[in-house]
């Protein structure tokens, strides 16, 4: 492959998917937040929100 | 960056960094004598619910299943992940490992945390199963344990992330992460989530042992311990999806279907898999239909879709590797010449077979609101998950320790006769195990009852005799995998400790990788399409998953007539 060829490739802009992908820090909020917010918090609050017996 | 620490590996070209490999060997030494042990336990068990041999009285079969269920479905999964986590970041992407010694140091904590754990339990006061479910309390060591233990397991994922950064900022590697090491990213996201949960749930509950808090909620207990206890088992879905594309490229040089696709079913694994956790909840009082529908029967779909991708693509690339090898006789040619004596192979293919038709279907079918509650809380459900953790991912442990061996210790396997039947005895006991106890589960057998003749209860209740025959079964199967894991143990065992040095020589007569197998650390797709065998395997896949899941509905309508 030539120089030419690199530099074109280098300058491929990155497709949002891979960019998505390839930012491990972002993925882990989205493995942390979605699990949390629809499982975890929304599971609590049910269970807090069952009324007492008298 | 001193690069007396680095040697660069005879088999794979690939540069392996001293501590890294040193962590990776203590690790996987140390899960494998949890599986030894838990193993042991799980025999016990098999054994007691064997109504005809009935082997242990109440009080130690609660102990036996608590101690079973911890060691195998904690730690020998989790040590042996932080392993496959330490290999896929140091090893597969050329750099040196983040903060060794903060790694040993989540090494002990999570040594002593299990060791302490097993220790509450062998004496005896703290039977209260892996679920733990309050107001049953254990002694304060068996919380305190797996605190420690959660904790280690915690500093070892972000020595993991730590060490991406790394690789990252010295440029050890171009583009993007390896596929396995994506993978690994996966199961490394999943675990914080994982290890979260526990803490939250956890810590509590200890404080509540040692009488500092007055009382815990048990709805908020399940609902909270169960984004701990299943989720810890969503980490093993990854780790060993990972292990097959490890797998399949150093054995036979195969690159996945489609990389992008392969990376995008990751993806809905770190999105909505840890939401089919609800599945054990789906009759709890107090949580909503919309709560449970929405985590189980929509989300759990996504996340199974994901499986499909890779139940499709993983075959896919070996068939497309075994043509590309000169194997394209017929529609099964590439599968019948496939290398079916090495054990990496044949574990990884079974547990691929077995996790998708075993583990795979029947989860969706407990995952499913209506239908789950033929099934909910009887046997089916350890029978469901000995095919996911067992038959899935303790197979591709195995398998890929098979690699592990001679790759990272250096060590020839022993007693390879020995070894090459091992995947398929241990195999065949645990499809024994899963298929019966889900059969017994299907007929109304309760989990977790030391007694299925209920003969000291006072009000009688007889199943049908065909569940007393069906147990018997399981508890045969129970032998066999118990002889097919002592077949490991032995073989990993002899190999590390005795085994003949792998020089120079060695991987020259005997290579273990595939002239392609450097594909493991590097991308791309597999450049065919052309995958009829795999296309038909998938067909009878898909018409056995379509039939089981109306068959369901068809129980459902007997148990439950709405006319």
């Amino acid at each position: 492959m030539s120089d030419t060829d690199n530099t074109d490739k280098d300058k491929e802009p990155i497709p949002g998917m891979q960019s998505l992908l390839d930012n491990t820090f972002l993925l882990l909020f989205i493995g942390v937040a979605v699990p949390s917010v629809i499982y975890t918090i929304w599971g609590v609050m049910e269970v807090a929100n069952i009324p007492l017996a008298h | 960056m001193s690069m007396s620490l680095f040697r660069t590996c005879p088999d794979t070209g690939l540069k392996v960094h001293g501590p890294a490999e040193s962590l990776i060997k203590a690790n996987a030494v140390v899960a494998v004598v949890f599986l030894a042990l838990g193993g042991l336990f799980g025999l016990l068990v098999a054994l007691t619910r064997w109504q005809a041999v009935h082997l242990l009285p109440a009080d130690l079969f609660y102990l036996a299943l608590t101690a079973h269920g911890a060691d195998i479905l904690i730690f020998w999964i989790i040590f042996f992940e932080i392993a496959i986590l330490y290999f896929a970041s140091a090893i597969l992407l050329n750099c040196r490992l983040a903060m060794p010694k903060v790694a040993w140091l989540a090494f002990i904590l999570m040594l002593v945390g299990a060791l302490m754990a097993n220790v509450a339990v062998l004496q005896g006061d703290s039977s209260v199963m892996f679920t733990s479910y309050v107001p049953m309390k254990a002694d304060h060591k068996f919380y305190l344990g797996l605190i420690l233990f959660a904790v280690g397991a915690l500093v070892a994922v972000m020595v993991f992330f730590g060490t991406l950064v790394i690789a990252k900022k010295e440029r050890t590697y171009e583009g993007s992460v390896p596929l396995v090491t994506f993978g690994a990213v996966t199961a490394a996201i999943i675990a914080v989530y994982t290890i979260a949960s526990g803490a939250v749930i956890l810590v509590p509950t200890w404080l509540w042992s040692i009488g500092l808090i007055g009382e815990i909620d048990t709805l908020t207990y399940r609902v909270v311990w169960w984004g701990f206890g299943h989720s810890s088992q969503q980490i093993n879905v990854a780790a060993q999806v990972s292990c097959w594309y490890a797998i399949a490229a150093i054995v036979l040089g195969a690159k996945p279907m489609s990389e992008k696709v392969s990376r995008a079913a990751f993806f809905l694994y770190i999105c909505f898999l840890l939401l089919a956790s609800a599945h054990h909840l789906l009759v709890d009082p107090g949580l909503s239909s919309e709560w449970k529908v929405v985590n189980t029967s929509y989300a759990l779909f996504l996340a199974v879709l994901g499986s499909l991708i890779h139940g499709m693509s993983v075959p896919g690339a070996i068939e497309v590797a075994q043509r590309k090898n000169g194997f394209t006789q017929g529609t099964f040619g590439w599968l019948r010449n496939a290398p079916w004596g090495n054990p990496a192979f044949s574990g990884m293919f079974l547990s691929v077979v077995l996790f998708g038709v075993l583990g795979g279907i029947t989860g969706v079918i407990m995952g499913t609101e209506q239908i789950n509650l033929i099934i909910h809380n009887t046997l089916y459900v350890p029978g469901h998950f000995h095919g996911t953790v067992a038959a899935g991912t303790t197979l591709a442990f195995m398998a890929v320790s098979y690699l592990v061996v001679p790759l990272i210790f250096r060590k020839e396997i022993m007693f390879k006769k020995m070894a090459q039947w091992q995947p398929y005895m241990f195999g065949l006991g645990i499809t024994g195990l899963s298929v019966f106890m889900m059969a017994a589960g299907t007929l109304g057998v309760s989990r977790r009852h030391w007694d299925m003749a209920f003969s000291d209860a006072t009000m009688t209740f007889d199943y049908p005799p065909a569940v007393f025959m069906i147990m018997a079964l399981n508890g045969i199967s129970g032998i066999i995998a118990t002889i097919g894991g002592g077949m490991f143990v032995i073989v990993i065992v002899a190999s590390v400790f005795f085994g003949k040095k792998r020089g120079e020589e060695e991987v020259k007569n005997n290579p273990i990788v595939h002239q392609g197998g450097g594909t493991v650390a590097a991308h791309g797709s597999a450049e065919s399409l052309h995958i009829p065998g795999t296309i038909v395997l998938v067909s009878l896949f898909f018409g056995a998953f379509v039939l089981y899941y109306f068959i369901n509905w068809k129980y459902l309508s007997e148990i439950w007539p709405l006319s």
